[in-house]
């Protein structure tokens, strides 16, 4: 038996390396994707935090906000403001106009009289303030205060951008307005209580520190790459379920798998073989990606992957989830009964599950219902031990349960194979 | 002689079909004979072959070879049979010897054996030349040869051929049957399924023909010619037995 099983083996080997079409998608493939999306991806976090963005600051105001606006832009790691294009200085319909034509991604008009108006504001509570605590020299009744309108400040965003980009922006101006606010008001408090020669502490009392984990007592700060590595190498290990499903639909166009039927070998040992076979590959596609990770990212920009004590927990990730992506190939494959049929259902299939497995989104940013089916899609799974070992740094013990349904759908995908055939083949 | 199949009343009737495709058929085939299973298309002739593989079940019936049944010896039987299908049921990227260490291991052969067995049965039917070209490359004729070769390295008790020279040459077609004849001279009974009527005269030994799911006829072909009036081969006795209607069959 473990002759056959042998022969088997070499056998798919030899199919393998002769077909080329299915060498690039098992092993270029998965090494462009993972190289491509992760440039991709890195950049886009740069975009957020390293690379300063373009944006048109249109100024109505022309007073100390929009002059603490326009610092606090050029000051930050985000944004470099253009207040002119062609010598021009830009007005609000300019401004809407190279927007909208996603010539530059963000415009910020000011209002007129916004620094003259928040003053007033301010001048207007702190003086109720004052007054109402008794330190006012004056006996004679207050003047009925001025109205002051509310004022908008106007952000007009190229319609392509993204709404985590625009939510990020919104929140950096929204934060920056809000200083400029609290300075005000602490300067207009020191006005009014005489006390100008005291400087009020104006930074944030509370801020905010992220707590990264640590392992071997060196903090390690997930990037992309620690992302994206685990997440398109799996992906990559479940697109063998194309090549292993038109492998098996062959067989049958062919006739070989006839040919095994007559011969004194049970269905299981060719599938033990084509396990056995397609795993390694599965293996090899793994140490590929994570050799690329490592040693060429650093060459082309991007981090290295930090793999520091984890890799034989991650082999065994890529391990089971290579079975699961195995079993659902052999299933695919005794029931289709065309390349035509197989090919294009296993890359969907595939998409859709890395889709709903939380590749592309995160599980938790999903509705409820999708949040469910997540959690029963192989490639979660995958990816959920991948994370646990890599970025949560969990011991073999932690990960026995998303191994072992990897494991479980491996046995009841090849089950279902074995019995459908059976069933098939009692005509 | 001794018979090594043995087959009683066995019919089989396909899910949906209106017809059966074999309706309660009866046969003995003797150990050492080539049987020679013809008849048009649609007769029955794949789906008792099938059945005897051990590839399709019996709708009702039994049938034994060499004393054993496929309901309690279906690994024994294997090993003892061999089968060559109408198709090519070789690996097209892998070359001729490649295919047959592989299909010769499936069998339990292994090493020394099934090398030498391997260059022997390639050398015997011209082929040794080509063992490491891959099969893709080869002509209709030499793929044909191979398929044949791969289903007799274990030197089986019983052959069963679907059609084994269709689409080939005179040559292949010559060296095939040559070698086929080797065989059964060394004791494998060969069952054999064609539409070459020519050729089935001269090779088979027994023939039985079927139409409709039936066995109209049975027995060596001169009988055969012999008991059909006005025959003088045994195309005429075909024809005489199943008609001249077109049997196209989807």
């Amino acid at each position: 038996m473990l002759y056959k099983i042998w022969m088997s083996v070499v056998k798919e080997f030899l199919l393998l390396k002769r077909d080329l079409g299915g060498l690039i998608i098992l092993f270029i493939m998965p090494l462009v994707l993972v190289i491509t999306v992760t440039l991709i991806q890195d950049s886009s976090f740069k975009t957020i935090s390293d690379n300063k963005i373009p944006i048109l600051l249109v100024d109505k105001d022309k007073g100390a906000v929009s002059k603490t606006v326009f610092d606090n832009l050029e000051k930050s790691k985000l944004f470099s403001v253009v207040t002119q294009i062609d010598n021009q200085p830009i007005t609000e319909a300019i401004a809407q106009e190279a927007v909208n034509k996603g010539k530059y991604q963000l415009a910020i008009v000011i209002p007129e009289k916004l620094s003259v108006d928040l003053q007033a504001k301010i001048n207007q509570n702190v003086e109720k303030i004052v007054s109402s605590m008794g330190f006012t020299d004056s006996v004679a009744p207050a003047p009925t205060p001025k109205i002051i309108k509310q004022k908008e400040v106007k952000l007009y965003f190229d319609p392509a951008v993204q709404m985590s980009f625009k939510n990020a922006v919104m929140s950096s101006i929204d934060k920056m307005i809000s200083q400029i606010e609290t300075q005000s008001i602490y300067t207009t408090f020191q006005k009014q209580l005489g006390e100008e020669s005291t400087q009020f502490e104006q930074k944030s009392f509370i801020t905010f520190k992220e707590i990264i984990p640590k392992i071997n007592n060196k903090e390690v700060k997930p990037n992309s790459v620690q992302h994206n590595v685990p997440a398109w190498t799996l992906f990559a290990i479940f697109f063998i379920v194309i090549p292993l499903s038109i492998n098996i639909v062959k067989e049958k166009s062919q006739g070989t798998f006839v040919r095994l039927l007559t011969n004194p070998v049970s269905n299981l040992i060719v599938i033990i073989g084509k396990t056995i076979t397609y795993s390694a590959i599965c293996m090899i596609q793994f140490y590929m990606m994570v050799a690329v990770a490592i040693f060429l990212f650093p060459h082309i920009g991007l981090p290295s992957l930090n793999i520091e004590g984890h890799l034989i927990l991650m082999s065994v990730v890529a391990l089971f989830s290579g079975f699961a992506a195995i079993g659902f190939g052999i299933l695919l494959g005794t029931i289709a009964n065309t390349q035509e049929q197989s090919a294009p259902f296993g890359a969907t299939s595939v998409i859709i599950l890395a889709a709903i497995g939380g590749i592309w989104v995160p599980v938790f940013a999903m509705p409820t219902i999708m949040q469910i089916i997540a959690k029963s899609s192989p490639m979660n799974w995958g990816l959920e031990a991948f994370y646990d070992v890599l970025l949560r740094n969990v011991s073999f013990l932690e990960i026995i349960p998303k191994i072992s349904l990897l494991f479980l759908f491996f046995i009841i995908t090849t089950s279902i194979a074995l019995f459908y055939d059976k069933k098939k083949r009692t005509v | 002689m001794q018979s090594i199949i043995k087959i009683e009343s066995l019919s089989k009737k396909y899910k949906n079909a209106d017809l059966y495709s074999l309706n309660d058929i009866s046969l003995e085939i003797n150990e050492g004979q080539i049987f020679g299973l013809l008849g048009p298309n649609g007769a029955g002739k794949t789906t008792l072959i099938s059945m005897l593989c051990g590839l399709i079940k019996p709708t009702s019936g039994q049938f034994t070879i060499d004393n054993l049944s496929y309901k309690n010896d279906a690994a024994k039987i294997k090993k003892i049979i061999g089968v060559v299908p109408q198709e090519y049921a070789l690996y097209p990227t892998l070359t001729a010897r490649e295919n047959l260490h592989y299909f010769g291991s499936m069998y339990g052969l292994k090493g020394s054996d099934l090398k030498d067995k391997v260059i022997e049965t390639l050398d015997l039917l011209g082929l040794l030349k080509f063992a490491d070209k891959r099969i893709e490359t080869f002509s209709g004729g030499m793929k044909r040869r191979v398929n044949l070769i791969a289903g007799i390295l274990h030197n089986p008790k019983v052959l069963f051929l679907d059609e084994p020279t269709v689409g080939v040459d005179v040559q292949s077609k010559n060296a095939i049957i040559d070698y086929l004849k080797v065989l059964n001279q060394n004791g494998t009974t060969i069952i054999y399924t064609s539409h070459h009527l020519a050729e089935a005269e001269d090779f088979c030994d027994t023939i039985a023909i079927l139409d409709r799911g039936k066995i109209y006829a049975q027995g060596s072909p001169s009988d055969l010619i012999a008991s059909t009036e006005e025959a003088r081969n045994l195309e005429e006795v075909f024809i005489s037995l199943t008609g001249k209607d077109l049997r196209d069959v989807i």
